[in-house]
């Protein structure tokens, strides 16, 4: 699950917050997973940290959730991606090696999704 | 509230240095004292800009150790950790310390010792200040600035080359700079044809790993006129933050803190941006010289890649930028950074600057930028 909050407002973030852009607490969520988005920059790193893919092709794109636009950042699946292209969430265990950073792998969860251009 | 003046001012060589982090601070801040005048014992508040001296070396407590070595107890301190905006946010607690009377000599020492690190582990410590759900992909500062670039390059059609020029123009600069990392000029060429980093910025669009420390010494005017004629003034020095969650931005090409700080600099000091004479940018990758100096309101929106190709930031151009040689050829350690820039103005504001001297200055402005704009300090000062 790809989980977003939704607060009063109507605005919508990813990952939620304790209080929202309004400053209200939030009424609920979105599971972005379900929907699709475009992509509104990438680029590829060369140089990734310890326990990461290299190449590592990333990017934010925005969902359009009943109009209510909401970003993410992620991983792609592909170098091969541009401005503008639709990309859906695709599920991946473990997007980069626990115990090879810096943070305590118990931390954080460590699976999540990536970008797979449609 | 009365004026707060800087009277002393230091920095120690930066790059690839052989002594840890309290070798570099107690190198820095002894020099400070010596330029100010001041005695040890005449400190009141003693503050330390220094990011990750627990991360990089697993020595903390650095505060109190350089109190000790430099003789300074019993003066109150503090260890300032504000990212790469560190030695920034030491500014503006030295700054408030003297603005609110609570302190009438506050010495601000920054360090950083990165260079022992490879380079994915200085990264990866660097990166940890990501939040977890942008973390976890790999994600990096540089590729946030890969990915910033390209989205501006795309919206404002603006060409490769003008990054490109930013890299060069500040390596020509510090060519005149004895304390900077690289003091040699690249062509554009080479910036081009260097290896990809985070497409589409290459190594020369990056600041390199540093080891250095610098330091200023802050009092009232009142106190600053017992010292010495000739001082630094710091009418307005303004904190902001934006969203840690960077693709949480509406627009990732404009830096809201940049834009907030700037205002509440600017508002303090009774001053715009066509006042200011000459500039320290954060340009820690060089797509933020041109987000910087748009937020800043030096150029319009979408305009800071045109006044380079113009070489109106050149040394002779209307607002000359980062004469240090910047982040980019001065080099970058972390905690040190912020108070380098406010060194480099200083230097320019007594007319000390040497062959980059920028000829009448009068006001200049550091603009210290931590995580990708996460957190801001922007620091106007004005000549005596």
């Amino acid at each position: 699950m790809m989980e977003a909050y939704r607060y009063p407002d109507g605005s919508i973030t990813y990952p939620g917050h304790p209080i929202g852009p309004g400053g209200e607490e939030p009424v609920g969520t979105v599971d972005l997973s379900e929907y699709t988005a475009e992509v509104i920059t990438w680029t590829t790193s060369m140089a990734a940290p310890p326990g990461v893919r290299e190449p590592n092709t990333l990017a934010i794109v925005e969902f359009d959730v009943d109009g209510e636009p909401v970003r993410a950042l992620g991983g792609v699946t592909t170098d091969e991606v541009e401005i503008g292209d639709e990309v859906r969430p695709v599920y991946v265990e473990e997007l980069r090696e626990p115990g090879a950073g810096i943070r305590e792998p118990e931390s954080q969860a460590w699976d999540g999704y990536r970008f797979e251009p449609i | 509230m009365e004026n707060v003046a800087i009277i002393g001012a230091s920095m120690t060589q930066f790059g690839q240095r052989d002594g840890w982090v309290l070798d570099l601070l107690s190198e820095a801040g002894t020099a400070c004292l010596d330029d100010a005048g001041v005695a040890p014992d005449a400190v009141d508040h003693l503050y330390v800009s220094n990011m990750a001296s627990g991360e990089f070396e697993g020595q903390t407590g650095i505060m109190n150790a350089i109190a000790h070595d430099l003789a300074a107890m019993p003066a109150y301190t503090a260890r300032i950790d504000q990212t790469s905006s560190s030695g920034g946010a030491g500014v503006k607690h030295a700054w408030q310390s003297v603005a609110s009377g609570a302190s009438d000599m506050t010495l601000l020492v920054g360090a950083e010792k990165m260079t022992h690190r490879t380079t994915p582990e200085a990264t990866d410590v660097i990166a940890s200040i990501t939040h977890p759900v942008e973390y976890k992909h790999g994600v990096t500062l540089p590729s946030f600035a890969g990915l910033t670039a390209r989205l501006y390059l795309d919206t404002y059609d603006a060409p490769r080359e003008s990054l490109g020029k930013v890299a060069v123009k500040n390596h020509k600069h510090g060519v005149h700079n004895e304390h900077a990392q690289f003091q040699k000029e690249v062509d554009l060429d080479t910036v081009l044809e260097s290896p990809i980093v985070a497409d589409p910025l290459r190594l020369y669009d990056f600041c390199p790993i540093t080891d250095g420390s610098a330091a200023l010494m802050f009092c009232p005017e009142s106190v600053a006129k017992e010292y010495t004629d000739d001082y630094v003034l710091v009418p307005g020095v303004g904190g902001a933050t934006d969203t840690h969650v960077v693709h949480e931005r509406a627009d990732p090409t404009t830096m809201r803190g940049v834009v907030e700080s700037s205002r509440i600099a600017y508002d303090m000091a009774d001053v715009g941006p066509d006042d200011v004479d000459v500039a320290e940018l954060h340009d820690m990758f060089t797509i933020l010289e041109f987000l910087q100096s748009e937020d800043l309101g030096f150029f319009e929106k979408g305009e800071g890649w045109k006044a380079v190709e113009e070489g109106r930031t050149e040394m002779g151009g209307d607002l000359p930028i980062n004469p240090s040689g910047g982040l980019k050829s001065k080099g970058h350690p972390l905690g040190a950074s912020g108070v380098a820039q406010v060194y480099e103005i200083y230097e320019q504001l007594m007319g000390e600057a040497g062959k980059r001297q920028v000829a009448d200055a009068d006001t200049g402005l550091a603009c210290n930028v931590g995580g990708f704009g996460n957190c801001v300090i922007t620091t106007l000062m004005e000549a005596n």
